[in-house]
C-alpha cells in the first residue's frame, strides 16, 4: 500500500490491520510514551487546499507523535490562492523532498490526480476531496465504532448504523458506506430525497426518507453536517423544518436502544441536524472520534511510511 | 534442518534461569519481566510462573512491543504492531529483565533498550535468553542463557512453542 485515496482501494484485510494497529497506538499514547521515532528524517507536508480545522491538526498531531518533520500549507497564505495550479505546487514539493503529502481539495479526484501523476514519488493521503471520499475519517469511524460495540471481534458484523442528514455533498458518508460495507455493518441512510445522490440505490445500503421508524433500531446514528456552502441550489424549505424531521434531539435520543452512540464528524452544526443537549451527552462519543481521529492516522502513516514499499524500487 | 534444544531442555533451561534470576536479585518484589513479543513473551510468562513458586509470591510480568523502535523498519514492508503490557508497579527504579527467545544481532535489545527508556528509568536493566547464537553487531551481551549454540551466519535459528505451534523445540536451518 503506498497510498490512501479512497476506501474502495482497501482490502477487508488491510482495514482491519490499520484499526489493529491504532488500537496498539492508542494504548502507547495513553500511557506515559508520547513520542515515537519510528518516522524520525521523514518529511510529511499537509496541503490544504480548502478549510480544515480537526483532519489538519489531527494529522498534524499524529506526524508529530512518530517524529516526522511536518510542513503546512494551505490555500490562505500560499500561493494557492495566487492561482497556482496542482501540478506546480506538487513539483515544489517534490523538490522539497516531501515523503508524504496529506492533501485536502475542493475538487473530487485531486488526490487521485496527485497519485497517478510522475510530478512527485511520496505517498498521497486523501484528507477529503469534494464531495468524493474522506477515508481517514471513515477509519477512525469504524474505529470509534468497533471499540464500543465491537464486542472483541475484528469486523463490524451485524451492527447496524444510521447515516443521517446530507448525505448528497458528503464525502463522508461515501467513505463510511464502504468501510461499514467491507467490514460487515448494515447501513440505512436517511435524509430527504433531495440530499440523496443520483444512483444511491445502487449503493449497498437500504434508504429511508422517514429518521423516526429508523432511530429505534440502529446500534449507531451518524449524523452528518448540513454542507450549507456546498449547496448552491434549494434542498429543503427551511432550517426549522429540516430539524423537525431529520435532526436528532433529545426526544429521539430517548427513544434510541439504551447501548447506541451517536457519532458526528464535526463541525456540527448545533440546533440543525443535531441539538446541543444531545451533542453534549453521554451517548455522543463525538469528542472522543477526535480522539481516536489521532490513533488512527498514526496507523495510517505507519501503514503507508514505515515500511519499505512493497512495489519494486521504492526510494 | 536439526533440532538444537528439545522440550524437556527447553523445561530444564527456564527452571535454571528462573533460579539464575532470583540469585541475582536478591529483592524479588523489585524484579519486572519483560518480554519482547512474540516468543519471548511467552517466555517471560512461563519464567514469571516458575519464579513465582520458587519466591512464593507474584511477580511482576509484562511484553514489550519494540517494532516502533527498530532500526530497519525501512527495510521491510510494514511489520504488524504487538501488543505491550507494562504491569502496574510500571518500570521506574525496578530491576527489569528483558526476556527474548534468540540472541542475535543484538539489534532487537537495542530497540528494547530504545523504547523501555521511553517509558521510565529502570534501576537496572538486565537480559536473559533462551538461544545465544553469536554473530553480535552491536555491544550487547546477555546476563541469563538458556544455550549458547554456535552457528554460522548463513543459518537461522528458530524457537517453537507450544503455546504458538503446538511444539516446544529449537531448530536449527539452513538458508541458501
Amino acid at each position: 500500500m503506498r497510498h490512501l485515496l479512497s476506501i474502495a482501494d482497501l482490502s477487508k484485510t488491510e482495514a482491519i490491520s490499520i484499526l489493529d494497529t491504532a488500537v496498539e497506538l492508542a494504548r502507547i499514547s495513553d500511557g506515559t510514551v508520547k513520542k515515537l521515532p519510528t518516522l524520525r528524517g521523514r518529511t510529511i507536508v499537509n496541503l490544504f487546499a480548502e478549510d480544515s480545522t480537526r483532519t489538519r491538526i489531527s494529522f498534524e498531531a499524529a506526524a508529530k507523535r512518530l517524529s516526522a518533520d511536518v510542513i503546512n500549507f494551505s490555500a490562505k497564505g500560499s500561493s494557492l490562492s495566487k492561482g497556482e495550479s496542482l501540478k506546480d505546487t506538487a513539483l515544489t514539493l517534490q523538490a522539497m523532498g516531501a515523503d508524504a503529502v496529506v492533501i485536502r481539495h475542493g475538487a473530487s479526484g485531486a488526490p487521485q490526480r496527485l497519485a497517478d501523476s510522475e510530478w512527485m514519488q511520496g505517498s498521497v493521503i486523501n484528507a477529503g476531496d469534494g464531495t468524493h471520499e474522506h477515508p481517514s475519517q471513515a477509519l477512525l469511524d469504524a474505529f470509534t465504532i468497533r471499540k464500543h460495540l465491537g464486542k472483541g471481534a475484528p469486523d463490524l458484523h451485524g451492527i447496524k448504523v444510521a447515516i443521517v442528514g446530507d448525505v448528497l455533498h458528503s464525502r463522508v458518508a461515501r467513505s463510511n458506506v464502504l468501510l461499514l460495507n467491507l467490514l460487515g455493518a448494515k447501513v440505512t441512510l436517511v435524509a430527504p430525497p433531495t440530499l440523496l445522490p443520483v444512483g444511491v440505490d445502487s449503493w449497498p445500503v437500504n434508504i429511508s426518507y422517514n429518521f423516526d421508524e429508523v432511530v429505534a433500531s440502529v446500534d449507531v446514528v451518524m449524523m452528518l453536517r448540513v454542507q450549507q456552502e456546498r449547496m448552491t441550489d434549494l434542498f429543503f424549505p427551511n432550517a426549522r423544518e429540516y430539524s423537525r424531521y431529520f435532526g436528532l434531539n433529545a426526544d429521539r435520543l430517548s427513544t434510541m436502544s439504551p447501548t447506541s452512540i451517536v457519532m458526528h464528524p464535526g463541525p456540527m452544526n448545533r440546533g440543525l441536524e443535531i441539538s446541543a443537549d444531545v451533542a453534549d451527552s453521554a451517548r455522543s462519543v463525538i469528542v472522543e472520534q477526535v480522539a481516536n481521529g489521532v490513533s488512527v492516522r498514526m496507523a495510517i502513516l505507519y501503514v503507508l511510511l514505515a515500511g519499505q514499499p512493497l512495489e519494486v524500487g521504492g526510494k | 534442518m536439526s533440532s538444537a534444544l528439545s522440550a524437556p531442555e527447553i523445561a530444564r533451561a527456564l527452571i535454571r534461569i528462573s533460579h539464575e534470576i532470583l540469585e541475582a536479585n536478591p529483592d524479588s518484589s523489585k524484579i519486572t519481566l519483560l518480554g519482547i513479543p512474540t516468543r519471548g513473551a511467552h517466555l517471560a510468562h512461563r519464567i514469571g510462573v516458575h519464579m513465582r513458586e520458587f519466591a512464593g509470591h507474584e511477580i511482576a510480568v509484562g511484553t514489550l512491543d519494540i517494532t516502533m523502535h527498530r532500526d530497519d523498519l525501512r527495510m521491510r514492508p510494514p511489520r504488524p504492531i504487538m501488543p505491550t503490557s507494562i504491569p502496574h508497579q510500571g518500570v521506574e527504579g525496578r530491576e527489569v529483565i528483558l526476556i527474548d527467545d534468540v540472541l542475535f544481532s543484538g539489534r532487537t535489545i537495542r530497540s528494547a533498550l530504545d523504547a523501555l527508556g521511553e517509558i521510565g528509568r529502570p534501576r537496572r536493566v538486565q537480559l536473559a535468553v533462551l538461544v545465544d547464537r553469536g554473530h553480535r553487531e552491536l555491544p550487547i551481551r546477555a546476563d541469563f542463557v538458556g544455550k549458547n549454540i554456535p552457528t554460522s551466519i548463513t543459518q537461522s535459528v528458530k524457537l517453537h512453542l507450544t503455546e504458538i505451534d503446538s511444539v516446544d523445540e529449537v531448530m536449527l536451518e539452513d538458508q541458501r
